[in-house]
């Protein structure tokens, strides 16, 4: 594989390589080919924009927000600096893609970085590196290091006369730092809590310049585009779900890892890739976009396919492309009280719903892991959870409830049945 | 400007405007924590969340910018439903104790836990508990009450440029906390008790001592500065328990400086005056105050009878009431003397053209675009003066500075000239002189600084003060108590009037500008302060003061006082006045008493008895008429504070304003050579200007009291001299000497001792800006 023939893998082609992660490898097979096209061809922005619009590119990050539109919210003419900042802070339990790309092609990342900063008339670019990731740290500065000794970063890239840099900021491992204004707080050296917006990053972002932020695997997804065109792209996936995507697989398979696909492709092929539920058990349920997505039952998520839309439609959501699969041998009471114990770690505390109501939610549901469960208590996490829902800052407080919510929808007689008989009907 | 409806109310507002802006124009409240008017906005709390129509989840009223046709429910079902919600989480980890909490009864979560809250809780889990945190003597914290609406870091980040609280730990373990441990320092950091909606951040020193209902809130205006803070006194059984600040958007805007905030307490001091005691050999006996008065005025005949008026000196405080000094004047002229003087702490009391003053309203200091400041500890004199410049450096104005120290101001400083005191003429006289370079008319100074080369800096404060259109050159009380003050206030007026700068006084007591429109001045043939100090007097008379602090030259007023005759004082506390006095006339504090302050902007302000005179005291007013009528002179029928005022200011604040003038004497400059060897730099410190500030325990334990117990030098200097930092070290100056602990202080300027004046540990001393010398113990 290589980005001379249009193929699926968009952004793990190097795997296929010795040494996926130099820059030999990746201009060996038409590596930084679409940024030498679009300097010596002083590529409109517009074009560049209208190919990701046609791409149907949507962020990898978890959101699904079309990449092309968000894009187009950068004001044109501004006369100060303008940054683009790519999110790897990767830190939703169960993602591990965007770390994959750091260590085995960060080249095309900084490629995409590029014609971003070259769209968007940005002055630098910033890479948030999640703070609990070391070797992929090393490997993006490291490439940093190369691509600037090969003249594609600094003072005049590749004779253009357009000067662009990037750098790398290693955060210190909070989950909330991944919110794009938490991220961009914690890059200006603040304590990472999200902003309330308005004004959004496209006109208030970093050092209250106007920012765009993209997660690691959209901007990688950019130069394949560049090079092969948006309609080539979009036809990878579906309409509307353009492209390939990395999906982490964890859980009870045989071979958990990352496998990228053609969104629209079936979650059992996915499944099947990933070698299947253990021998012995069968599936019970897969949280299909990372932790703070909703949960679904085996026969719902085995007849959805990995798109936004399908998965959206079946009442969870994409997400990161984080698939944690469960089988029958899971208490899903516990695999709650985790969940939630995180989000109740991990809020930022700034304001109110989310702070304490994590929290309360949290030790409820220690309570009824821990037997002393009350008939009234499943109810009351709902209510709670819909108060916290859609009344705080930013999206930490849905993403703790997305969980709770759908676990006891979807496993409600295996909770009462915690609260009656204080155990577990799993046999744990 | 955008057409919007809240509540079925339509209404035009300004564009950028927020729903909670609307909302309060609409006299529509919306409850909230987090949202303060004068603080950023960090929509954290999330109480005001309201309902807007195509919104499609609830939205926080004080971060939602209006729009053209927004429709906004803020009693809505949705509306309600989010609000009770985030009441609800409020209150889980919230203490639900209000009978044991400070806060209890003037609390906002309580208030609106009335109408938002539950009856019972729902939440049946463990509550979180918070360890409480050390803040210094003035903020008792009881930190598992916080709400962490972020208003206290806010206010140290914004208002008083130090961010003092911070709110480290994530989650339900963020906590509001001061960094490394240390304590919260700065001069406004009171004003935290007030913003902090619960009982996390109280008053400690009134702590636990009534409850909010069984307080009298009555308004005065705080006795200190020239500002002349608003407050109420709250009052239980006559005694005054706290002081909280009352809104003037125009003076003190929401804020008090911890000055204002907790001199209070000194009006319960352990050496009050409460009874009216002469000495009788070396006794000294109460007696009622018929005969005290007697004496008083029998004694000042025998002196002006055998020794004539001129013999006797006159000396107030400037912290007095207007009143008071009208009829303490008055009192001098009727008995025929003119060494007369509210301005004991000066060096030169030379006589000016009339009362000086902020030279503008204290409210357009925000908006001044280029500022100089001549020889003021700006933060320790004038703290709510110092946070509107802050805020006018925030909004792009310019600050120089010349003065002796580089302290911190808390804000950008464009350009500065540190130098030592006797360097202070000659620094503005580069500036003035840069200012000829460009063009401009120095007027009468032009040809004493026509010599004078100009330095980098001082060319550059010249080129700020000729750009920008809105300009003040304001003058400290260093400036003020300067030996060559004159000169100060010559080449000020000179550089003010080149570059088109009003020239301003910053005035630092409570009632100067009042003292001298009412004529507390030396008369024509009269003596000032500290000629009737260097010329001691066969009799002197005090009001309010603490001569062996407030007198510039203490050494030389230990002297003056010694070699006297008699001395009558007219004091609220004892202090040493048993050691000089003959009759001590206990008079009240500005809470005990009617009476007016004009402030700097010459704003007369008056106020009521908060609380009875304690003892047998009385106001100084009232005993300053009768020690007139004993006298047989004209003119001191009055009954009340209020008829005193009008015999003073006839026609109100308009008899002041005809009295404010900032013109400099007209005369020829010094230009003061520069002083050989160490110079002192001897301020007043914060908390030693008058007497209250000086008997309020806790101002009394904090950062600012400790350092002015300090003699501070700069690192180099201490080497030079083989001292050691920490240890006790001798100031010498002619005329006295002291030992003081020695402190480094880097931004001092080359050659200057920093020992403050109006301090016990300095009361031997000499001249606060004149040589000194350090030497080993």
């Amino acid at each position: 594989m290589s980005l001379n023939v249009p193929n699926h893998k968009v952004c793990s082609w190097t795997q296929d390589y010795d040494q996926p992660a130099s820059l030999a490898t990746y201009t060996a097979h038409g590596g930084y080919e679409a940024l030498r096209k679009i300097l010596a061809e002083k590529t409109p922005a517009e074009d560049i924009i209208a190919q990701v619009k046609t791409s149907a590119l949507r962020g990898r990050g978890g959101a699904g927000f079309p990449t092309g539109l968000k894009w187009s919210f950068m004001p044109r003419g501004y006369a100060g600096d303008k940054y683009v900042v790519c999110n790897t802070d990767e830190g939703e339990p169960g993602t591990f893609k965007d770390r994959d790309i750091l260590l085995y092609n960060p080249h095309q990342l900084i490629e995409g970085m590029l014609i971003a900063g070259y769209t968007l008339g940005a002055k630098a670019g910033y890479n948030y590196i999640h703070g609990e990731i070391f070797e992929q740290y090393e490997s993006w500065q490291q490439a940093l290091e190369e691509a600037r000794a090969a003249g594609f970063l600094g003072k005049n890239i590749l004779g253009s006369g357009w000067d662009f840099d990037l750098f790398a900021h290693h955060g210190y491992g909070a989950y909330i730092c991944g919110e794009e204004t938490a991220l961009l707080e914690s890059i200006e050296g603040k304590k990472g809590q999200p902003r309330f917006k308005p004004p959004f990053p496209a006109s208030f972002g970093l050092y209250g310049k106007p920012t765009t932020i993209n997660n690691t695997e959209t901007l990688a997804s950019i130069p394949w585009i560049m090079r092969f065109g948006g309609q080539a792209f979009l036809e990878l996936g579906k309409p509307n779900n353009g492209g390939s995507k990395l999906f982490s697989v964890s859980g009870h398979v045989n071979k958990p890892g990352n496998y990228e696909v053609r969104l629209g492709t079936p979650f059992a092929e996915l499944l099947e890739m990933a070698g299947g539920v253990r021998a012995g058990h069968s599936l019970k349920a897969v949280i299909p976009g990372g932790s703070s997505a909703p949960v679904l039952p085996a026969d719902v998520m085995m007849a959805c396919t990995l798109d936004f839309d399908s998965i959206a439609k079946a009442g969870s959501m994409l997400g990161s492309g984080a698939v944690i699969v469960m089988d029958d041998s899971v208490c899903m009471v516990k695999a709650l009280e985790r969940l939630s114990y995180f989000y109740f770690e991990e809020s930022c505390g700034q304001c109110t719903p989310c702070r304490e109501g994590t929290g309360w939610l949290y030790r409820i549901v220690h309570r009824i892991e821990h037997g002393q469960g009350r008939p009234e208590d499943l109810d009351e996490l709902l209510r709670i959870g819909r108060n916290i829902g859609g009344n705080t800052i930013c999206a930490l407080g849905e993403a703790a409830v997305g969980p709770v919510a759908s676990f006891v929808k979807h496993f409600r007689q295996e909770f009462e049945y915690h609260i009656e008989n204080k155990r577990c009907m799993v046999g744990h | 400007m955008p057409l919007i409806e809240i509540d079925g109310q339509q209404l035009e507002v300004a564009a950028g405007s927020t729903v909670m802006d609307a909302a309060q124009r609409a006299g529509i409240y919306i409850p909230h924590f987090c949202y303060h008017k004068k603080l950023s906005i960090a929509a954290n709390c999330r109480m005001c969340l309201v309902e807007v129509e195509k919104a499609p989840k609830p939205l926080p009223a004080c971060a939602t910018p209006v729009t053209d046709g927004m429709k906004v429910s803020t009693r809505s079902a949705k509306a309600i439903t989010a609000q009770k919600g985030v009441m609800e989480f409020l209150l889980i980890n919230h203490p639900l104790d209000c009978p044991i909490c400070d806060q209890g009864g003037e609390c906002q979560l309580q208030d609106l836990a009335v109408g938002y809250g539950g009856s019972a809780s729902k939440y049946q889990e463990p509550k979180r508990v918070v360890k409480d945190k050390d803040l210094g003597p003035l903020i008792a914290t009881d930190m598992t009450r916080c709400i962490h609406c972020s208003r206290c870091v806010r206010f140290g980040q914004e208002i008083a440029g130090l961010m003092e609280l911070g709110m480290p730990g994530r989650g339900e373990h963020t906590e509001v906390m001061p960094f490394l441990e240390t304590q919260v320092s700065h001069e406004l950091s009171g004003n935290v008790i007030d913003l902090c909606p619960v009982g996390a951040l109280t008053s400690k020193p009134f702590r636990f001592s009534a409850r909010p209902w069984e307080l009298s809130r009555r308004r005065s205006v705080s006795p200190h500065d020239g500002l002349g803070a608003n407050l109420a006194l709250h009052v239980m059984n006559n005694r005054v328990l706290r002081a909280t600040p009352v809104d003037n958007e125009a003076v003190n805007e929401c804020w008090l400086a911890d000055r204002d905030r907790f001199s209070y307490q000194a009006l319960t001091a352990e050496d009050r005056l409460t009874r009216p005691m002469v000495r009788e050999g070396d006794r000294w006996i109460e007696v009622d105050w018929q005969k005290a008065l007697a004496q008083a005025a029998g004694a000042l005949k025998v002196i002006r009878d055998t020794h004539g008026a001129e013999a006797i000196g006159f000396l107030a405080s400037p912290h007095q009431t207007v009143e008071e000094h009208y009829l303490f004047a008055k009192l001098a002229q009727g008995l025929g003397c003119e060494n007369l003087d509210h301005r004991l702490d000066q060096a030169d009391c030379s006589a000016l053209p009339g009362a000086p003053w902020l030279g503008m309203p204290v409210a357009e200091l925000d908006g001044l675009d280029r500022v100089l400041l001549i020889g003021s500890t700006l933060r320790k004199e004038q703290p709510l003066i110092a946070q509107r410049l802050r805020q006018a450096v925030k909004r792009g104005a310019q600050l120089n500075v010349v003065h002796a120290v580089d302290d911190d101001l808390l804000c950008k400083v464009t350009h500065k000239l540190i130098t030592r005191p006797s360097g202070l003429a000659r620094a503005l006289a580069e500036i003035a002189r840069a200012l000829a370079e460009a063009g401009r008319d120095l007027g009468s100074v032009a040809a004493a600084v026509a010599g004078i080369a100009v330095s980098d800096e001082a060319r550059a404060i010249a080129a700020s003060l000729l750009s920008g259109e809105r300009k003040a050159v304001l003058l400290g009380a260093v400036a003020r108590q300067h030996p060559h003050r004159v000169d100060l206030h010559r080449l000020a007026e000179a550089i003010a009037g080149a570059s088109g700068a009003t020239l301003g006084v910053l005035v630092d007591s409570a009632d100067a500008v009042g003292a001298a429109a009412v004529g507390c001045l030396p008369g024509p043939r009269g003596l000032g302060a500290a000629a009737m100090v260097a010329q001691p007097r066969k009799a002197y008379v005090l009001l309010g003061i603490e001569p062996y602090l407030d007198a510039h030259d203490v050494a030389a007023m230990r002297r003056a006082l010694e070699s006297s005759e008699l001395v009558i004082t007219l004091s609220a506390f004892k202090g040493a006045a048993q050691h000089y006095a003959q009759v001590i006339l206990p008079v009240v504090p500005f809470a005990e008493t009617d009476g007016a302050f004009v402030n700097m902007e010459g704003r007369v302000q008056n106020f009521r008895a908060a609380v009875k005179p304690a003892g047998e005291s009385r106001p100084a007013w009232k005993v300053l008429r009768v020690l007139g009528n004993l006298l047989g002179l004209e003119g001191f029928a009055f009954d009340t504070a209020e008829a005193v005022r009008q015999a003073a200011l006839p026609d109100g604040e308009a008899s002041v304003r005809a009295r404010l003038d900032n013109r400099a004497p007209v005369g020829e400059l010094l230009l003061q050579a520069a002083v050989d060897g160490l110079e002192r730099l001897g301020e007043t410190p914060i908390y030693q200007g008058d007497m209250l500030a000086r008997r309020a325990p806790a101002l009394q334990a904090t950062r600012d009291s400790e350092h002015a117990k300090l003699c501070w030098a700069r690192g180099d200097l201490i080497q030079r001299l083989g001292l050691v930092e920490g240890q006790p070290v001798r100031i010498v100056q002619e005329g006295g000497e002291s030992v003081m602990k020695l402190g480094r202080d880097d931004r001092l300027a080359d050659g200057v001792v920093r020992v403050a004046g109006s301090h016990p540990l300095s009361s031997k001393l000499g001249p606060r800006y004149d040589a000194a010398r350090l030497e080993k113990m």
